[in-house]
Protein backbone atom coordinates (compact mmCIF):
# COMPACT_ATOMS: atom_id res chain seq x y z
CA UNK A 1 0.00 0.00 0.00
CA UNK A 2 0.90 3.75 -0.35
CA UNK A 3 1.38 5.99 2.44
CA UNK A 4 -2.52 6.86 1.61
CA UNK A 5 -3.61 3.55 1.66
CA UNK A 6 -1.85 2.46 4.72
CA UNK A 7 -3.09 6.03 6.60
CA UNK A 8 -6.59 4.76 5.63
CA UNK A 9 -6.12 1.53 6.66
CA UNK A 10 -5.01 1.75 10.01
CA UNK A 11 -7.85 4.48 10.62
CA UNK A 12 -10.27 2.11 9.77
CA UNK A 13 -9.44 -0.78 11.87
CA UNK A 14 -8.28 -2.82 8.27
CA UNK A 15 -5.38 -4.66 6.78
CA UNK A 16 -5.41 -3.49 3.80
CA UNK A 17 -7.54 -1.17 1.41
CA UNK A 18 -7.36 -0.72 -2.11
CA UNK A 19 -8.82 2.43 -4.48
CA UNK A 20 -12.49 2.59 -4.72
CA UNK A 21 -13.24 0.78 -1.65
CA UNK A 22 -15.34 2.76 0.82
CA UNK A 23 -14.54 2.72 4.44
CA UNK A 24 -15.24 5.09 7.56
CA UNK A 25 -12.09 6.20 8.99
CA UNK A 26 -11.46 7.40 12.45
CA UNK A 27 -10.68 10.77 12.19
CA UNK A 28 -7.47 12.05 14.60
CA UNK A 29 -7.75 16.15 13.96
CA UNK A 30 -10.84 18.47 12.88
CA UNK A 31 -10.39 22.10 12.24
CA UNK A 32 -13.36 24.52 11.89
CA UNK A 33 -12.98 28.58 11.31
CA UNK A 34 -15.47 31.59 11.29
CA UNK A 35 -16.67 30.04 7.51
CA UNK A 36 -17.08 26.61 8.43
CA UNK A 37 -17.98 26.87 12.37
CA UNK A 38 -20.90 29.11 12.15
CA UNK A 39 -22.20 26.71 9.01
CA UNK A 40 -21.52 23.31 11.27
CA UNK A 41 -23.51 25.44 13.95
CA UNK A 42 -26.51 25.67 11.72
CA UNK A 43 -26.10 22.11 10.95
CA UNK A 44 -26.02 21.32 14.70
CA UNK A 45 -29.54 23.69 14.58
CA UNK A 46 -31.17 21.44 11.93
CA UNK A 47 -30.30 18.18 13.93
CA UNK A 48 -31.96 19.37 17.07
CA UNK A 49 -34.93 19.60 15.00
CA UNK A 50 -34.55 16.18 14.00
CA UNK A 51 -33.77 15.03 17.64
CA UNK A 52 -30.40 14.09 16.82
CA UNK A 53 -28.38 14.96 20.16
CA UNK A 54 -25.68 17.47 19.24
CA UNK A 55 -25.04 17.92 23.48
CA UNK A 56 -21.53 16.82 23.14
CA UNK A 57 -18.82 16.33 20.94
CA UNK A 58 -17.29 13.03 20.44
CA UNK A 59 -13.79 14.39 21.43
CA UNK A 60 -13.05 17.75 21.77
CA UNK A 61 -9.22 17.49 22.58
CA UNK A 62 -9.59 16.62 18.64
CA UNK A 63 -10.89 19.78 17.81
CA UNK A 64 -9.41 23.27 16.70
CA UNK A 65 -10.39 26.49 15.83
CA UNK A 66 -9.37 28.73 13.98
CA UNK A 67 -10.47 32.73 13.25
CA UNK A 68 -9.42 33.89 9.36
CA UNK A 69 -11.28 34.68 7.05
CA UNK A 70 -13.13 37.55 8.06
CA UNK A 71 -10.80 38.89 10.80
CA UNK A 72 -10.22 41.49 11.92
CA UNK A 73 -14.11 41.50 12.05
CA UNK A 74 -14.91 43.33 8.80
CA UNK A 75 -18.28 44.02 9.78
CA UNK A 76 -21.88 43.11 11.96
CA UNK A 77 -22.42 39.54 10.56
CA UNK A 78 -19.03 38.42 10.63
CA UNK A 79 -18.76 39.99 14.25
CA UNK A 80 -21.70 38.03 14.68
CA UNK A 81 -20.05 34.83 13.64
CA UNK A 82 -16.54 35.46 15.72
CA UNK A 83 -19.22 35.64 18.92
CA UNK A 84 -20.78 32.37 17.73
CA UNK A 85 -17.68 30.46 17.53
CA UNK A 86 -16.31 31.45 20.85
CA UNK A 87 -19.64 30.63 22.43
CA UNK A 88 -19.52 26.96 20.48
CA UNK A 89 -15.71 26.38 22.04
CA UNK A 90 -16.69 27.23 25.43
CA UNK A 91 -20.31 25.25 25.18
CA UNK A 92 -18.21 22.12 23.83
CA UNK A 93 -15.10 22.79 26.11
CA UNK A 94 -12.76 23.07 22.86
CA UNK A 95 -9.37 24.56 24.64
CA UNK A 96 -7.54 24.89 21.18
CA UNK A 97 -9.14 28.13 20.05
CA UNK A 98 -7.06 30.50 17.92
CA UNK A 99 -8.10 33.63 18.82
CA UNK A 100 -7.05 36.53 16.98
CA UNK A 101 -5.90 39.46 18.92
CA UNK A 102 -5.26 36.73 21.48
CA UNK A 103 -1.80 34.74 21.47
CA UNK A 104 -1.54 33.01 18.13
CA UNK A 105 -4.10 33.44 15.43
CA UNK A 106 -3.40 33.00 11.91
CA UNK A 107 -4.78 31.35 8.46
CA UNK A 108 -5.70 28.00 9.98
CA UNK A 109 -3.99 25.52 7.48
CA UNK A 110 -0.76 28.00 8.54
CA UNK A 111 -1.90 27.10 12.29
CA UNK A 112 -1.96 23.24 11.12
CA UNK A 113 1.81 23.40 10.74
CA UNK A 114 3.02 26.42 12.73
CA UNK A 115 1.50 24.86 15.91
CA UNK A 116 2.41 21.34 14.78
CA UNK A 117 -1.29 20.67 15.57
CA UNK A 118 -1.34 17.62 12.91
CA UNK A 119 1.38 15.00 12.93
CA UNK A 120 2.41 12.28 10.45
CA UNK A 121 0.51 8.82 9.26
CA UNK A 122 -3.17 10.75 11.20
CA UNK A 123 -6.33 11.48 9.49
CA UNK A 124 -6.90 15.20 10.00
CA UNK A 125 -10.11 16.82 8.13
CA UNK A 126 -11.03 20.49 8.38
CA UNK A 127 -14.25 22.69 7.42
CA UNK A 128 -11.95 24.21 4.26
CA UNK A 129 -10.60 22.91 0.41
CA UNK A 130 -7.25 23.97 1.64
CA UNK A 131 -7.44 21.38 4.25
CA UNK A 132 -5.39 19.12 1.71
CA UNK A 133 -2.16 21.87 2.63
CA UNK A 134 -1.23 19.37 6.08
CA UNK A 135 -0.52 16.83 4.00
CA UNK A 136 2.67 18.02 3.45
CA UNK A 137 3.75 16.45 7.09
CA UNK A 138 2.80 13.38 6.24
CA UNK A 139 -0.94 13.12 7.30
CA UNK A 140 -4.05 12.63 5.38
CA UNK A 141 -5.62 15.79 5.27
CA UNK A 142 -8.38 16.50 3.44
CA UNK A 143 -11.35 19.62 2.94
CA UNK A 144 -14.91 18.50 4.13
CA UNK A 145 -18.35 20.44 3.94
CA UNK A 146 -20.36 21.77 7.15
CA UNK A 147 -22.56 18.45 6.82
CA UNK A 148 -19.55 16.39 7.18
CA UNK A 149 -17.99 18.19 9.51
CA UNK A 150 -20.83 18.28 12.02
CA UNK A 151 -20.67 14.41 11.57
CA UNK A 152 -17.14 13.71 12.21
CA UNK A 153 -16.94 16.32 15.50
CA UNK A 154 -20.25 14.04 16.40
CA UNK A 155 -19.23 10.74 15.49
CA UNK A 156 -15.61 10.88 15.29
CA UNK A 157 -14.80 9.28 11.87
CA UNK A 158 -16.18 9.71 8.17
CA UNK A 159 -16.45 7.72 5.12
CA UNK A 160 -14.09 8.35 1.99
CA UNK A 161 -13.47 6.26 -0.62
CA UNK A 162 -10.12 4.83 -1.12
CA UNK A 163 -8.49 7.57 -3.83
CA UNK A 164 -6.02 6.34 -6.84
CA UNK A 165 -2.65 7.83 -5.71
CA UNK A 166 -0.87 10.34 -8.89
CA UNK A 167 3.30 10.42 -7.86
CA UNK A 168 4.51 13.47 -8.69
CA UNK A 169 8.46 13.34 -8.75
CA UNK A 170 11.01 16.24 -9.13
CA UNK A 171 14.40 15.58 -9.86
CA UNK A 172 17.13 17.72 -8.91
CA UNK A 173 16.63 21.05 -7.50
CA UNK A 174 14.73 23.55 -8.43
CA UNK A 175 16.88 26.79 -9.82
CA UNK A 176 17.24 30.49 -8.08
CA UNK A 177 14.15 32.17 -8.50
CA UNK A 178 11.78 29.56 -8.99
CA UNK A 179 9.62 28.16 -6.14
CA UNK A 180 7.52 25.27 -5.24
CA UNK A 181 4.93 27.30 -6.30
CA UNK A 182 5.91 27.82 -9.79
CA UNK A 183 6.40 23.64 -9.47
CA UNK A 184 2.70 23.26 -8.71
CA UNK A 185 1.00 25.67 -11.07
CA UNK A 186 2.82 23.79 -13.75
CA UNK A 187 1.59 20.30 -12.83
CA UNK A 188 -1.97 21.70 -12.49
CA UNK A 189 -1.46 23.06 -15.79
CA UNK A 190 -0.48 20.08 -17.14
CA UNK A 191 -3.32 18.01 -15.93
CA UNK A 192 -6.34 20.70 -15.93
CA UNK A 193 -7.98 21.34 -12.50
CA UNK A 194 -9.89 18.21 -12.48
CA UNK A 195 -6.54 16.45 -13.41
CA UNK A 196 -6.46 15.00 -10.09
CA UNK A 197 -9.99 14.91 -8.94
CA UNK A 198 -11.13 12.29 -6.33
CA UNK A 199 -7.49 11.61 -6.25
CA UNK A 200 -4.25 11.36 -4.28
CA UNK A 201 -1.45 13.50 -5.22
CA UNK A 202 1.58 12.28 -3.92
CA UNK A 203 5.28 14.25 -4.43
CA UNK A 204 8.54 12.71 -3.68
CA UNK A 205 11.89 12.94 -5.50
CA UNK A 206 14.95 14.34 -4.91
CA UNK A 207 13.41 17.67 -5.61
CA UNK A 208 11.45 17.06 -2.66
CA UNK A 209 13.81 15.42 -0.64
CA UNK A 210 15.53 19.22 -1.08
CA UNK A 211 12.96 21.12 -0.46
CA UNK A 212 12.09 22.36 2.81
CA UNK A 213 8.74 21.91 4.90
CA UNK A 214 7.24 25.47 3.80
CA UNK A 215 7.94 24.64 -0.08
CA UNK A 216 6.41 21.04 0.22
CA UNK A 217 3.44 22.61 2.36
CA UNK A 218 2.68 25.17 -0.78
CA UNK A 219 3.06 22.09 -3.48
CA UNK A 220 -0.18 20.58 -1.57
CA UNK A 221 -2.18 23.42 -0.79
CA UNK A 222 -2.74 23.69 -3.84
CA UNK A 223 -3.43 20.09 -4.94
CA UNK A 224 -7.10 21.47 -4.24
CA UNK A 225 -6.50 23.89 -6.91
CA UNK A 226 -6.27 19.96 -9.28
CA UNK A 227 -9.23 19.20 -7.76
CA UNK A 228 -7.39 16.12 -5.34
CA UNK A 229 -8.87 14.45 -2.29
CA UNK A 230 -5.56 15.14 -0.57
CA UNK A 231 -1.94 15.90 -0.92
CA UNK A 232 0.88 13.85 0.49
CA UNK A 233 4.55 13.95 1.15
CA UNK A 234 6.29 11.33 3.40
CA UNK A 235 7.59 12.83 6.58
CA UNK A 236 11.45 12.65 6.62
CA UNK A 237 14.10 14.34 9.02
CA UNK A 238 13.25 17.68 8.23
CA UNK A 239 9.22 17.02 8.98
CA UNK A 240 10.86 15.87 11.97
CA UNK A 241 12.44 18.59 13.07
CA UNK A 242 10.37 20.89 11.92
CA UNK A 243 7.43 19.04 13.54
CA UNK A 244 9.74 18.78 17.05
CA UNK A 245 10.76 22.63 17.16
CA UNK A 246 7.00 23.54 17.41
CA UNK A 247 6.66 21.54 20.50
CA UNK A 248 5.46 17.71 18.56
CA UNK A 249 6.34 15.15 20.40
CA UNK A 250 5.82 10.97 19.71
CA UNK A 251 6.49 11.51 16.10
CA UNK A 252 5.23 8.00 14.61
CA UNK A 253 6.22 7.67 10.10
CA UNK A 254 4.24 5.72 7.36
CA UNK A 255 6.18 5.14 4.75
CA UNK A 256 4.15 3.74 1.63
CA UNK A 257 5.38 0.00 1.16
CA UNK A 258 8.38 -0.77 -1.24
CA UNK A 259 5.83 -2.39 -4.04
CA UNK A 260 3.00 0.66 -3.52
CA UNK A 261 0.66 1.13 -6.16
CA UNK A 262 0.14 4.51 -7.88
CA UNK A 263 -1.95 5.05 -10.68
CA UNK A 264 0.24 7.11 -12.55
CA UNK A 265 3.47 8.57 -12.01
CA UNK A 266 4.94 12.13 -13.56
CA UNK A 267 8.43 12.90 -13.72
CA UNK A 268 9.40 16.25 -13.44
CA UNK A 269 13.32 17.93 -14.25
CA UNK A 270 13.79 20.88 -11.72
CA UNK A 271 16.19 22.17 -13.71
CA UNK A 272 13.27 22.33 -16.77
CA UNK A 273 11.17 24.65 -14.55
CA UNK A 274 10.48 28.88 -14.70
CA UNK A 275 9.09 30.99 -13.11
CA UNK A 276 5.56 30.43 -14.30
CA UNK A 277 2.03 32.70 -13.51
CA UNK A 278 -1.73 31.08 -13.88
CA UNK A 279 -3.46 33.92 -15.94
CA UNK A 280 -7.19 34.89 -15.05
CA UNK A 281 -9.59 32.93 -14.95
CA UNK A 282 -8.21 29.49 -13.96
CA UNK A 283 -5.06 28.03 -12.47
CA UNK A 284 -4.46 25.80 -14.85
CA UNK A 285 -4.02 28.77 -17.15
CA UNK A 286 0.04 28.48 -16.91
CA UNK A 287 2.36 30.35 -18.84
CA UNK A 288 5.96 31.70 -18.60
CA UNK A 289 6.32 34.80 -16.95
CA UNK A 290 8.41 36.15 -19.68
CA UNK A 291 5.61 35.74 -22.05
CA UNK A 292 2.89 37.94 -20.37
CA UNK A 293 5.84 40.83 -19.08
CA UNK A 294 4.11 43.40 -21.00
CA UNK A 295 1.05 42.93 -18.71
CA UNK A 296 0.66 46.11 -16.46
CA UNK A 297 -0.70 45.78 -13.06
CA UNK A 298 -2.70 48.17 -10.25
CA UNK A 299 -1.73 45.86 -7.37
CA UNK A 300 0.26 42.91 -5.35
CA UNK A 301 -0.83 40.75 -3.32
CA UNK A 302 1.49 38.40 -1.13
CA UNK A 303 -0.82 36.53 1.63
CA UNK A 304 -2.71 33.36 2.01
CA UNK A 305 -2.04 30.35 2.94
CA UNK A 306 -0.13 29.52 -0.04
CA UNK A 307 1.94 32.50 -0.19
CA UNK A 308 2.49 33.96 3.08
CA UNK A 309 4.78 31.74 5.10
CA UNK A 310 7.75 32.91 6.35
CA UNK A 311 9.76 31.41 3.79
CA UNK A 312 7.54 33.37 1.19
CA UNK A 313 7.98 36.42 2.88
CA UNK A 314 11.53 36.31 3.25
CA UNK A 315 11.90 36.00 -0.70
CA UNK A 316 9.71 38.68 -1.34
CA UNK A 317 12.04 40.82 1.04
CA UNK A 318 14.86 39.87 -0.97
CA UNK A 319 13.40 41.62 -3.89
CA UNK A 320 12.27 44.45 -2.71
CA UNK A 321 15.45 45.51 -0.16
CA UNK A 322 16.00 48.83 -1.06
CA UNK A 323 13.30 49.36 -3.83
CA UNK A 324 10.42 51.22 -4.34
CA UNK A 325 7.01 50.03 -5.30
CA UNK A 326 5.23 51.25 -8.36
CA UNK A 327 1.99 49.53 -7.50
CA UNK A 328 -0.24 49.54 -4.25
CA UNK A 329 1.34 45.95 -2.13
CA UNK A 330 0.23 44.55 0.54
CA UNK A 331 1.67 41.80 2.37
CA UNK A 332 -0.51 39.72 4.78
CA UNK A 333 2.01 37.06 7.08
CA UNK A 334 -0.01 33.98 7.14
CA UNK A 335 -0.07 33.67 11.14
CA UNK A 336 0.98 36.20 13.79
CA UNK A 337 3.92 33.83 14.52
CA UNK A 338 5.36 34.56 11.03
CA UNK A 339 4.49 38.02 11.52
CA UNK A 340 6.24 38.14 14.33
CA UNK A 341 9.78 36.42 13.20
CA UNK A 342 9.31 38.74 9.93
CA UNK A 343 9.36 41.36 12.47
CA UNK A 344 12.43 40.10 14.38
CA UNK A 345 14.52 39.77 10.95
CA UNK A 346 13.52 43.05 9.59
CA UNK A 347 11.33 41.93 6.62
CA UNK A 348 8.63 43.95 7.96
CA UNK A 349 11.05 46.90 7.89
CA UNK A 350 11.76 46.19 4.16
CA UNK A 351 8.31 46.16 3.23
CA UNK A 352 7.45 49.39 4.59
CA UNK A 353 10.68 51.03 4.01
CA UNK A 354 9.79 49.66 -0.09
CA UNK A 355 6.20 51.35 -0.10
CA UNK A 356 4.07 48.10 0.72
CA UNK A 357 1.30 47.99 3.53
CA UNK A 358 1.64 45.26 6.21
CA UNK A 359 -1.66 43.58 7.25
CA UNK A 360 -2.40 41.51 10.11
CA UNK A 361 -2.58 37.63 9.11
CA UNK A 362 -6.24 37.05 7.76
CA UNK A 363 -7.29 35.06 4.36
CA UNK A 364 -8.46 38.68 3.18
CA UNK A 365 -8.52 39.62 -0.15
CA UNK A 366 -6.96 36.19 -0.92
CA UNK A 367 -11.29 34.82 -0.97
CA UNK A 368 -12.73 38.44 -1.63
CA UNK A 369 -13.48 38.72 1.73
CA UNK A 370 -11.93 42.46 2.74
CA UNK A 371 -8.87 44.15 3.51
CA UNK A 372 -8.03 44.72 0.10
CA UNK A 373 -10.44 43.13 -2.66
CA UNK A 374 -10.16 44.21 -6.06
CA UNK A 375 -12.43 46.82 -8.28
CA UNK A 376 -13.46 46.21 -12.08
CA UNK A 377 -10.86 45.65 -14.09
CA UNK A 378 -8.10 45.82 -11.88
CA UNK A 379 -5.46 43.68 -12.12
CA UNK A 380 -3.34 41.96 -9.17
CA UNK A 381 -0.62 39.90 -9.20
CA UNK A 382 -1.04 37.07 -6.17
CA UNK A 383 0.68 34.78 -4.39
CA UNK A 384 -2.68 33.32 -3.51
CA UNK A 385 -4.25 30.15 -4.88
CA UNK A 386 -7.15 30.61 -6.93
CA UNK A 387 -7.81 32.99 -9.75
CA UNK A 388 -12.13 32.40 -11.00
CA UNK A 389 -13.62 35.26 -11.83
CA UNK A 390 -14.62 37.63 -8.72
CA UNK A 391 -12.27 35.43 -6.84
CA UNK A 392 -10.37 38.40 -5.11
CA UNK A 393 -13.16 40.96 -5.58
CA UNK A 394 -15.23 42.76 -8.61
CA UNK A 395 -16.10 39.61 -11.24
CA UNK A 396 -13.96 42.14 -13.37
CA UNK A 397 -11.47 42.05 -11.94
CA UNK A 398 -7.94 39.66 -12.94
CA UNK A 399 -5.90 37.60 -10.85
CA UNK A 400 -2.34 36.10 -11.96
CA UNK A 401 -1.19 33.50 -10.17
CA UNK A 402 2.69 33.88 -8.89
CA UNK A 403 5.55 32.91 -6.53
CA UNK A 404 6.55 35.09 -3.87
CA UNK A 405 9.21 36.10 -6.41
CA UNK A 406 7.43 36.56 -9.19
CA UNK A 407 4.74 38.76 -7.34
CA UNK A 408 7.13 41.15 -5.28
CA UNK A 409 9.65 41.95 -8.76
CA UNK A 410 6.11 42.73 -10.36
CA UNK A 411 5.27 44.95 -7.73
CA UNK A 412 8.83 46.64 -8.01
CA UNK A 413 8.27 47.24 -12.22
CA UNK A 414 4.24 47.50 -12.13
CA UNK A 415 4.83 44.97 -15.21
CA UNK A 416 4.35 41.35 -14.28
CA UNK A 417 8.26 40.64 -14.04
CA UNK A 418 10.52 37.66 -14.04
CA UNK A 419 13.17 38.10 -11.16
CA UNK A 420 15.70 36.99 -12.95
CA UNK A 421 14.89 40.31 -15.63
CA UNK A 422 14.92 42.35 -12.56
CA UNK A 423 18.20 44.75 -12.40
CA UNK B 1 -38.84 14.50 -10.61
CA UNK B 2 -39.84 16.71 -13.54
CA UNK B 3 -38.88 20.04 -13.90
CA UNK B 4 -37.09 22.13 -16.37
CA UNK B 5 -33.53 22.69 -17.56
CA UNK B 6 -31.41 25.95 -16.58
CA UNK B 7 -27.97 25.20 -18.69
CA UNK B 8 -25.13 27.18 -18.70
CA UNK B 9 -22.52 25.77 -21.71
CA UNK B 10 -19.59 25.98 -19.73
CA UNK B 11 -16.64 23.77 -18.12
CA UNK B 12 -15.17 24.45 -14.28
CA UNK B 13 -18.27 26.08 -12.92
CA UNK B 14 -16.64 27.20 -9.18
CA UNK B 15 -17.82 27.93 -6.15
CA UNK B 16 -16.73 31.78 -6.36
CA UNK B 17 -19.50 32.00 -9.21
CA UNK B 18 -22.14 29.63 -7.46
CA UNK B 19 -21.78 31.70 -4.10
CA UNK B 20 -18.88 34.92 -4.31
CA UNK B 21 -16.64 34.58 -1.02
CA UNK B 22 -18.52 38.27 0.22
CA UNK B 23 -21.49 35.92 1.13
CA UNK B 24 -19.40 33.29 3.13
CA UNK B 25 -20.28 34.88 5.90
CA UNK B 26 -23.90 34.14 5.66
CA UNK B 27 -25.90 31.19 7.02
CA UNK B 28 -29.29 32.43 6.33
CA UNK B 29 -30.03 29.95 3.50
CA UNK B 30 -32.99 32.24 1.84
CA UNK B 31 -30.25 35.30 2.25
CA UNK B 32 -27.67 32.91 0.40
CA UNK B 33 -30.41 31.96 -2.58
CA UNK B 34 -30.77 35.37 -3.71
CA UNK B 35 -26.64 35.30 -4.24
CA UNK B 36 -27.08 32.18 -6.20
CA UNK B 37 -24.59 31.77 -9.59
CA UNK B 38 -24.31 35.51 -8.91
CA UNK B 39 -20.89 35.24 -10.29
CA UNK B 40 -22.21 34.13 -14.01
CA UNK B 41 -25.79 35.09 -13.87
CA UNK B 42 -26.72 37.86 -11.54
CA UNK B 43 -30.64 37.10 -12.33
CA UNK B 44 -30.61 33.19 -11.61
CA UNK B 45 -32.64 33.82 -8.69
CA UNK B 46 -35.69 35.30 -10.08
CA UNK B 47 -35.17 32.42 -13.16
CA UNK B 48 -35.72 29.31 -11.14
CA UNK B 49 -39.04 27.22 -10.16
CA UNK B 50 -39.31 25.03 -7.73
CA UNK B 51 -38.14 21.48 -8.89
CA UNK B 52 -36.18 22.71 -12.00
CA UNK B 53 -32.70 21.48 -12.87
CA UNK B 54 -29.15 23.22 -13.45
CA UNK B 55 -27.10 21.91 -16.65
CA UNK B 56 -23.46 22.32 -16.86
CA UNK B 57 -19.88 20.99 -18.38
CA UNK B 58 -17.17 19.16 -16.93
CA UNK B 59 -16.10 19.43 -12.93
CA UNK B 60 -18.80 21.83 -11.67
CA UNK B 61 -18.25 23.21 -8.70
CA UNK B 62 -15.07 23.28 -8.57
CA UNK B 63 -12.85 25.39 -5.84
CA UNK B 64 -13.60 25.72 -2.14
CA UNK B 65 -15.38 23.72 0.07
CA UNK B 66 -18.25 25.92 1.33
CA UNK B 67 -21.54 24.13 1.38
CA UNK B 68 -23.07 27.68 0.90
CA UNK B 69 -22.78 26.53 -2.78
CA UNK B 70 -25.46 23.19 -3.09
CA UNK B 71 -27.21 25.17 -0.66
CA UNK B 72 -27.73 28.60 -2.27
CA UNK B 73 -28.60 26.72 -5.39
CA UNK B 74 -31.18 24.37 -3.56
CA UNK B 75 -33.22 27.04 -1.42
CA UNK B 76 -33.68 28.38 -4.89
CA UNK B 77 -35.72 25.09 -6.09
CA UNK B 78 -32.80 23.48 -7.67
CA UNK B 79 -33.28 19.71 -7.38
CA UNK B 80 -30.58 18.75 -9.31
CA UNK B 81 -27.76 19.48 -10.88
CA UNK B 82 -26.90 17.27 -14.19
CA UNK B 83 -22.91 17.91 -15.29
CA UNK B 84 -20.43 15.71 -17.01
CA UNK B 85 -18.38 16.13 -13.95
CA UNK B 86 -17.97 17.11 -10.63
CA UNK B 87 -15.27 18.55 -8.31
CA UNK B 88 -15.44 16.14 -5.09
CA UNK B 89 -16.53 18.01 -2.26
CA UNK B 90 -19.47 19.76 -4.00
CA UNK B 91 -20.17 16.27 -5.04
CA UNK B 92 -20.21 15.42 -1.39
CA UNK B 93 -21.91 18.41 0.23
CA UNK B 94 -24.62 18.00 -1.65
CA UNK B 95 -25.42 14.02 -1.01
CA UNK B 96 -24.36 14.27 2.42
CA UNK B 97 -26.68 17.21 3.00
CA UNK B 98 -29.28 16.13 0.93
CA UNK B 99 -29.40 19.22 -0.47
CA UNK B 100 -29.85 18.28 -4.24
CA UNK B 101 -28.88 15.26 -6.62
CA UNK B 102 -25.72 15.61 -8.54
CA UNK B 103 -26.41 13.22 -11.25
CA UNK B 104 -23.21 12.81 -14.28
CA UNK B 105 -24.37 12.50 -17.65
CA UNK B 106 -22.00 12.24 -20.69
CA UNK B 107 -20.83 14.99 -22.86
CA UNK B 108 -23.47 14.13 -25.84
CA UNK B 109 -26.49 14.00 -23.30
CA UNK B 110 -25.12 17.42 -22.00
CA UNK B 111 -24.70 18.17 -25.39
CA UNK B 112 -27.92 17.22 -26.92
CA UNK B 113 -30.42 18.91 -23.73
CA UNK B 114 -31.33 22.33 -24.45
CA UNK B 115 -32.29 25.67 -22.18
CA UNK B 116 -35.83 25.52 -20.61
CA UNK B 117 -36.21 21.44 -21.96
CA UNK B 118 -38.57 19.74 -19.37
CA UNK B 119 -37.02 16.53 -18.49
CA UNK B 120 -38.34 13.50 -16.03
CA UNK B 121 -35.48 11.98 -14.25
CA UNK B 122 -35.81 8.59 -12.59
CA UNK B 123 -32.71 7.63 -10.57
CA UNK B 124 -34.57 4.51 -10.10
CA UNK B 125 -33.99 3.55 -13.25
CA UNK B 126 -31.22 5.99 -14.09
CA UNK B 127 -32.96 7.36 -17.07
CA UNK B 128 -33.45 11.12 -18.34
CA UNK B 129 -36.39 11.38 -20.06
CA UNK B 130 -36.35 14.44 -22.39
CA UNK B 131 -40.41 15.58 -22.12
CA UNK B 132 -39.88 18.37 -24.98
CA UNK B 133 -37.45 16.66 -27.33
CA UNK B 134 -39.40 13.22 -26.60
CA UNK B 135 -36.03 11.72 -26.22
CA UNK B 136 -34.63 9.13 -23.47
CA UNK B 137 -30.69 9.27 -21.87
CA UNK B 138 -29.36 7.18 -19.73
CA UNK B 139 -27.05 9.04 -16.03
CA UNK B 140 -24.44 7.41 -14.63
CA UNK B 141 -25.54 5.29 -12.14
CA UNK B 142 -24.82 6.58 -8.39
CA UNK B 143 -21.92 4.37 -6.69
CA UNK B 144 -23.28 2.15 -3.86
CA UNK B 145 -22.66 4.42 -1.19
CA UNK B 146 -24.08 7.60 -2.40
CA UNK B 147 -26.91 5.79 -3.46
CA UNK B 148 -27.54 4.33 0.59
CA UNK B 149 -27.06 8.03 1.32
CA UNK B 150 -29.20 9.81 -1.41
CA UNK B 151 -32.05 7.11 -0.50
CA UNK B 152 -31.43 7.21 3.05
CA UNK B 153 -31.58 11.17 2.83
CA UNK B 154 -28.47 12.53 3.70
CA UNK B 155 -25.41 11.34 5.82
CA UNK B 156 -27.16 11.75 9.35
CA UNK B 157 -29.81 10.06 8.69
CA UNK B 158 -28.13 6.91 6.48
CA UNK B 159 -25.69 5.80 9.51
CA UNK B 160 -27.33 6.86 12.55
Amino acid sequence: MNITEKILARASGKNTVSPDDVVFAKVDKVMIHDVSGPGVIKVFDKLNTQGIDTSQLHDASKVWVAEDHFVPTAEKISAENIVKLSEFTKKYGIEKHFKYGMGQYGICHTLSHEEALVSPGEVYVGGDSHTNTTGALGAFACGLGHTDVAYVLLNGEIWFKIPETFYFKLNGKLPEHVMAKDFILKIIGDIGTDGGAYNTMQFGGSGIDEMSVESRLTLTNMTTEAGAKNGIIEADEKTLNYLQQRGATNINQIKSDEDAEYAKIFEYEASEIEPIVAKPFSPENITPVRDVSSIELDKAYIGSCTGAKYEDLLAAAKILKGKQVKIRTEVLPAAISIYKRAMQEGLLQIFIDAGAMVGPPTCGACCGAHMGVLAKDEICISTTNRNFPGRMGHIDSQTYLASPLVAAASAVTGKITDPRDLN
Amino acid sequence: MKGSVIKYERDNIDTDVIIPGTYLKIHDYNELAKHAMEGLDPDFHSKVNEGDFLLAGKNFGCGSSREHAPIALSTCGIKAVLAVSFARIFYRNSVDGAFLLPIEIDEKTYQTISNNDELEINIEKNEIKNISKNETYSMKPFSEIIAKIISAGGLFKYKK
